[in-house]
């Protein structure tokens, strides 16, 4: 029997940085929000005294229990998918704050090219250079409407940064100073400049000093301890929803986070959402939660899922290319992150220290800074230098041709513990009509519901951006002096691991609602009351990392969601645009 | 080779013969069926066949998960070719590391209670376990800077981690058996390199998961005794840290940061770090 809750203005299904935002705003103009989480309630007491490589690195710790639901991959339309049965291989988040609590930090802004791609594309190189089935559009909103989003984000979230020389305007210089230049990041900001390029220091989100946010939350100073990705921090020094949005929801009194809650449908009558069905993960009860406005912000796989489970929206259909809710699917995979290492002889790095977006960055080879006429692929990436801190089990680099276990790599890994360091190319990832969310046809969760099936290949744009950005990367590395240059390899086809946890679209923002699911305020063209937040609405990818844009869209919805509940109705009309399929 | 690797009868590696001439305690016409309980009772009050060479750290010196002592002698010399005792410092055994092997065997990670285990088990990995393409981490990937340079496998497997420990140790006394006629231990380090590059390369038929896929498990696992923290059974008395001049969890690594010269700092461990 299904508990019938007391209704509430706007429930909010998933408790990170896009959920986190939305509760935050919400609840202050005062609004009645709950927010269902499927994790546990977690606070900083969870993180403290917990460094511990083995447990959050090696055994996932934060990440999602798979025992009930995982997503099934396959590459081709006409292959069986199979589970993705392990955490190494699938890296969600879980937990009140979600991903954004183990997230790196690394905060960009994506560039107006990001959000007129195709008109962009068109206008410089010509509609032939857009190959045949390349599903790439522009997001219905341009760089210059989201500047403020993205500045109100880093100003809530403290960044520590120094403007892109070659990035696009701001209206003003982020809240905080970038954090300390370590030797190697100097290296690399010395090569670079040496051969021509634009470094500067990553923006993070790791604070390099205490700040208070306009919402009135404190955070401290980052202390370089290394246990940051793929952790919590338990010094509050990185910014998360744990240490800001969440709690300024919370002290509005308007704000119920209600965790162990895990939403099976959207509930929904005559084209509008009643609320959400959801299911106590300890008891097994059920639970009605009616509300005026429904916020699908979890992970990209979820919002997925959950539209599809829901029957909400037409499902696309790579056969006809038609329909909407799974098209696009993107994101960074493990061809994204291909570079160079370089091992010292003479050097040695105090490689044990850092933070999870300390590092050099530069821009020279991103979106369309650089002509592509005479290049087989568009778009391009971030090149990084970045110092997590590395624990001392994922330190044991070796140079190519020295054997992966014995006495000889036993000697060569300890050598190299702190001689070497990694360059990488963040290159975009763009969309195809062949890759796409659907349900699985045979594997199901505890529930005994479908889950979501990635479908994913490779195409010569992913493997010749990433050949073109290991080049580069090399390049930069001999110049950083390193005795021997190891490249990455290009794989022929994607793997379906499922790490860094950067998967995006499916519900996808734009102006036509023929290939598009939510328009700029990230409501669904299909159903007035639902908005869809996150990286789901990502058409396609940009070649920088993607959480400050989530933050920003997040704030673009939360405005939305306001208009709505003020005055009803779509926000945005209807543009027939003609399909690019 | 037997269909089952884990048909008792059909064990290879550790006939009731080699037992009794393992243990040293044949002697000419004692052994009688009705002695073996005794005898094997006694066997397990003698002196373990690995052990610590440190004096601190004795009391987690004990199998939790492996209830064969001979299951526990092949993972044994197994670690220590993967992870050698050289002039840099100490090897597998010395470090622990076949006893954290066996404690992680049993816990959740061990058992697989974090991974989506329901069925149906793709068919075609009976005999390789593993149908698709392995990442190497070591060479690319957003996480190739932090993790342990071991492939992953695409785990299709009904097995878990610790079932595939001990199909997959049993094995590979029987492929010693079947090469060199001798069980896994008995072997010099060259042989037992051999038959641990024959589960490397996959040529050995594994059912349900593959000898890859087992290899690369036991890299992986053999990589993190030596350097997880101390509090797990392995590296013990942080000297897989030592090696590795890695100073262990800190508040705070401020004062290094910015500087030049690489920082040696005495390792601390979990322990020092939570205060006790």
């Amino acid at each position: 029997m299904v508990t019938k809750l007391e209704k509430v203005d706007v429930v909010v299904v998933g408790t990170g940085w896009a959920g986190g935002v939305i509760a935050a705003e919400l609840s202050k103009a005062g609004y009645k929000v709950v927010a269902l989480e499927r994790g546990k309630n977690q606070t900083r007491d969870d993180y403290i005294g917990v460094k511990d490589e083995l447990r959050y690195t090696n055994r996932y710790e934060m990440m999602q229990n798979l025992s009930s639901e995982t997503i099934t991959s396959r590459n081709n339309l006409d292959e069986v998918a199979l589970p993705v049965r392990t955490r190494k291989e699938m890296m969600a988040g879980n937990d009140l704050g979600g991903g954004s609590v183990h997230w790196a930090g690394a905060s960009y802004r994506w560039t107006p090219y990001d959000y007129e791609i195709r008109s962009k594309t068109i206008e410089r190189y010509g509609e032939a250079k857009i190959p045949e089935g390349m599903t790439i559009q522009d997001w219905g909103i341009t760089y210059d409407e989201m500047e403020k989003y993205y500045d109100r984000w880093e100003k809530t979230a403290g960044i520590s940064g120094e403007p892109d020389p070659l990035g696009p305007n701001r209206s003003s210089d982020y809240p905080n100073p970038p954090m300390k230049e370590s030797p190697p990041i100097k290296l690399f900001k010395e090569a670079t400049k040496k051969l021509g390029y634009h470094p500067y220091q990553v923006a993070a989100g790791n604070l390099s000093q205490s700040y208070t946010n306009p919402d009135g939350e404190a955070m401290n100073a980052c202390m370089y301890c290394s246990y940051c990705t793929q952790y919590g921090c338990d010094f509050g020094a990185k910014s998360d929803p744990l240490v800001t949005v969440l709690p300024t929801a919370m002290k509005t009194g308007n704000f119920e986070a209600r965790v162990g809650a895990n939403v099976r449908r959207v509930l929904y009558e005559n084209g509008k959402a009643t609320g959400v069905l959801y299911v106590n993960t300890l008891t097994g009860e059920e639970y009605e939660q009616p509300a005026d406005v429904v916020v699908l912000a979890a992970f990209t796989f979820t919002n997925n899922r959950l539209l599809l489970l829901s029957g909400i929206g037409e499902p696309y259909d790579p056969k006809t290319r038609k329909g909407v809710i799974g098209r696009n699917y993107n994101g960074q995979f493990n061809i994204t992150f291909l570079g160079a290492r370089g091992f010292f002889n003479e050097k040695k790095f105090n490689y044990y220290a850092g933070a999870g977006a300390l590092g050099g960055v530069i821009g020279d080879f991103a979106a369309d800074n650089f002509d592509h006429t005479n290049v087989d692929f568009i778009n391009g990436g971030g090149i990084e230098m970045r110092q997590y801190g590395s624990g001392a089990i994922a330190t044991n680099k070796v140079p190519s041709g020295t054997p992966g276990w014995g006495a000889e790599f036993k000697k060569n890994s300890i050598h190299y513990t702190n001689r070497s360091l990694v360059v990488w190319y963040t290159s975009a990832n763009m969309s195809w009509w062949h890759n796409y969310l659907s349900l699985d046809p045979t594997y199901k969760d505890d529930n005994g519901d479908p889950l979501l099936r990635a479908t994913l290949k490779y195409t010569d744009q992913d493997r010749n951006i990433a050949k073109f950005g290991i080049g580069k990367c090399r390049e930069i590395m001999e110049a950083m002096g390193a005795d021997i240059v190891d490249e990455d390899e290009v794989p022929e086809e994607f793997d379906h691991i499922y790490d860094g946890g950067h998967y995006a679209g499916g519900v996808i923002m734009g102006a036509d609602p023929k290939t598009s699911a939510v328009n700029n305020y990230l409501q669904m063209w299909d159903a007035e009351n639902i908005f869809v937040v996150g990286a789901s609405a990502f058409p396609q990818f940009a070649g920088h990392h993607p959480t400050e844009t989530v933050g920003a869209l997040a704030y673009r919805a939360a405005e939305g969601i306001e208009k709505y509940l003020k005055n009803g109705g779509l926000l945005v009309t209807r543009k027939e645009v003609g399909s690019h399929v | 080779m037997a269909d089952n690797p884990n048909d008792l009868t059909e064990y290879k590696g550790m006939s009731r013969r080699t037992f009794m001439k393992n243990t040293g305690l044949v002697a000419g016409g004692v052994v009688g069926g009705g002695l073996l309980g005794g005898l094997l009772t006694n066997q397990m009050q003698q002196k373990p066949e690995v052990q610590s060479t440190t004096e601190s750290g004795q009391i987690q010196d004990a199998r939790v998960f492996f209830s064969r002592g001979q299951d526990f002698a092949i993972l044994s010399a197994a670690t220590e070719r993967i992870f050698p005792k050289d002039d840099i410092g100490p090897g597998a055994i010395e470090l622990g590391i076949p006893y954290f092997i066996d404690k992680q065997l049993s816990t959740e990670w061990g058992i697989n209670a974090k991974e989506y285990m329901k069925g149906p088990f793709a068919v075609y990995t009976t005999n390789t376990g593993n149908h698709n393409v392995t990442k190497n981490q070591d060479k690319q990937g957003p996480n190739a800077e932090t993790q342990v340079p071991a492939p992953t496998p695409r785990y299709q497997s009904k097995m878990t981690r610790s079932e595939i420990f001990v199909t997959g140790l049993r094995e590979m006394d029987n492929v010693a058996q079947q090469e060199f006629g001798e069980s896994f231990v008995k072997l010099t380090g060259e042989q037992q390199d051999d038959v641990l590059r024959m589960f490397e390369e996959g040529k050995v038929e594994l059912k349900g998961i593959g000898s890859k896929n087992f290899f690369n498990l036991l890299l992986q696992t053999t990589i993190e005794g030596a350097y997880a923290d101390p509090v797990y059974g392995g590296n013990k008395n942080m000297m897989g840290w030592k090696m590795k001049e890695y100073p262990g969890p800190r508040a705070s690594y401020m004062a290094q940061i910015e500087v030049d010269e690489f920082v040696k700092l005495e390792p601390q461990s979990l322990r020092n770090y939570q205060g006790h």
